[in-house]
């Protein structure tokens, strides 16, 4: 059987995909099925992030990750792996290196703009603003949507793929 | 303020008034807080609970916003009264269970809750009748900012508010709006409309809040991206995804009208004459009669009975509302015969 999609490569992965109560069986090959995969992420929600942490652990580096422990509540990095949440307010900074990929990767952001404690200074009151180049092409995307700019949403949306591919490498 | 006296009012939320209500149930805004140096709620002891408690009480005393509130422990509370404040949409059904060290703030009005200790030290939420989240976002933070100058809140300036789940770090915002979308339903268009908005990265959610089914044809739609963008920019998001469902409801609702008037005069009045004369009724079968009824309502087919009188009976006759009007347990049974009589009481005598 050749693959649905390409009809070049033989079918290996069988998907059975459901659309508007139609359902419909997929037989693609290896690459075919990586791509749709790609796309599908894209719909998932943020619990399957989280479940995507489960792939550390598998390289050495990794195990001295999973053994980190937060000095003020004791929580590990295997413990957050398990529960999906952190112990205290101090593991953000003990897991910061971890934290702000996956931040990046739930919100398409690691920059807090928004308000802060009252008693708390401003951090970025002498700077100009910093902001977020993904986040922006979002909060773009969504109004062009809005404004039924479907030229403007569509190059939004390659230019926010191309930001997320470059955050995913660095 | 006594648990009781809530059941002779209507929660802000069920007013049936503010802009767009004929579409628009209620807005919410929910502000997830901690406190710097004290464990989550999930990973701190009792003694630190119970201390996180007491100093969550005393800065609500210096409060003046937080004036008009109780204080509710839910260690003490029985299952139905927890059922109660669920039932009300003043508290989670996660903060329901395992109640150790968990309070619960509400005011006279039912229009601000803080839920202490849930996932989060503080859950602060504000409701608003309509389609109203900026007016909503106006208090709460005004609230916010009190509490803040007393409690030591765990911020960092480029994480924002700390949060036990890393998903709502940053502004710890969540908005929610609750859409009654039975034309889009009917005219089977909701599964598109539902997948554009997942798309946008919004989520969808039934009645109760996370895990819960769409059902009697409403639907809450809030934020999930709470950090890189400030509140403002967050409410202007989810008020543009709302005004352009509004319209496709409002739309779909005119084409049924032009299109097949009669049966939907039809199902609409089968509705109310089974809610009328029914003797033993499920709350799922009245959610979806109810669901016509308004509808009706809204279209001007029914003209007798007002929003307010239907929204009220959405959540009169859910499970722990008749045991407390009835002040007694009862069994699925006895609530089934039990609400079918507080219905055609409330229809039929107006």
């Amino acid at each position: 059987m050749l693959c649905d999609i390409c009809g070049k490569n033989p079918a290996t992965v069988h998907l059975t995909e459901i659309i508007d109560d139609q359902m419909k069986e997929l037989h693609l090959c290896e690459e075919c099925a990586h791509d749709k995969s790609e796309a599908m992420e894209q719909q998932f929600g943020l619990s399957d992030l989280l479940a995507g942490l489960s792939e550390f652990g598998k390289s050495s580096k990794d195990e001295a990750l999973i053994n980190l422990k937060c000095p003020s509540c004791q929580l590990s990095y295997a413990d957050f792996k398990k529960l999906g949440r952190l112990g205290c307010s101090e593991c953000y900074n003990t897991f910061r290196k971890y934290l702000t990929p996956l931040l990046r990767k739930i919100h398409g952001s690691s920059q807090h703009i928004g308000k802060s404690p009252l008693n708390i200074k401003p951090a970025r009151s002498s700077s100009p603003k910093k902001r977020d180049p993904l986040a922006d092409a979002r909060l773009k995307l969504v109004q062009a949507i809005e404004k039924e700019e479907f030229e403007e949403a569509a190059k939004l949306r390659d230019q926010i793929k191309a930001l997320e591919a470059k955050a995913n490498k660095a | 303020m006594q648990l009781s006296d809530l059941l002779n009012h209507t929660s802000e939320w069920l007013k049936g008034t503010g802009p767009n209500s004929e579409i628009v149930i209620s807005s919410r805004i929910r502000l997830a807080r901690n406190l710097a140096g004290v464990p989550f709620p999930h990973w701190a002891n009792a003694t630190q609970g119970a201390e996180l408690l007491r100093l969550v009480a005393e800065a609500v005393s210096h409060s003046d916003m937080l004036k008009k509130t109780t204080f509710f422990k839910l260690e003490q509370m029985d299952s139905v009264d927890k059922q109660f404040l669920v039932e009300r949409h003043l508290m989670s059904i996660e903060h329901a269970q395992k109640t150790e060290e968990k309070a619960l703030l509400i005011d006279n009005d039912e229009m601000i809750s803080i839920m202490v200790n849930e996932e989060d030290h503080l859950r602060i939420q504000l409701m608003q009748s309509g389609f109203n989240l900026f007016e909503a976002w106006n208090i709460i933070n005004r609230i916010d900012d009190q509490l803040s100058s007393t409690l030591h809140y765990a911020y960092l300036p480029d994480f924002g508010y700390l949060t036990a789940c890393p998903t709502n770090t940053g502004t710890g915002m969540r908005g929610s709006v609750m859409l009654h979308l039975p034309a889009l339903v009917m005219s089977r268009q909701i599964e598109r409309v539902l997948a554009a908005i997942a798309k946008l990265s919004f989520t969808t959610r039934g009645l109760y809040g996370e895990g819960t089914q769409a059902s009697g044809n409403f639907f809450q739609i809030s934020n999930q991206v709470s950090l890189g963008h400030s509140e403002n920019e967050i409410i202007e998001n989810i008020n543009g995804l709302i005004r352009q469902i509004i319209e496709q409801e409002a739309q779909a609702r005119e084409v049924l009208l032009a299109k097949s008037r009669e049966v939907l005069e039809d199902r609409i009045n089968r509705s109310l004459g089974t809610l009328k004369s029914a003797r033993i009724i499920t709350s799922q079968e009245t959610i979806e009669l109810l669901s016509m009824v308004r509808l009706g309502s809204d279209l001007g087919m029914i003209k007798d009975i007002d929003r307010r009188t239907i929204n009220e009976l959405f959540i009169t006759t859910l499970p722990a509302h008749l045991q407390k009007l009835e002040n007694k347990k009862l069994s699925s049974q006895e609530r089934d015969l039990k609400r079918a009589e507080l219905i055609r009481k409330k229809l039929t005598f107006l």
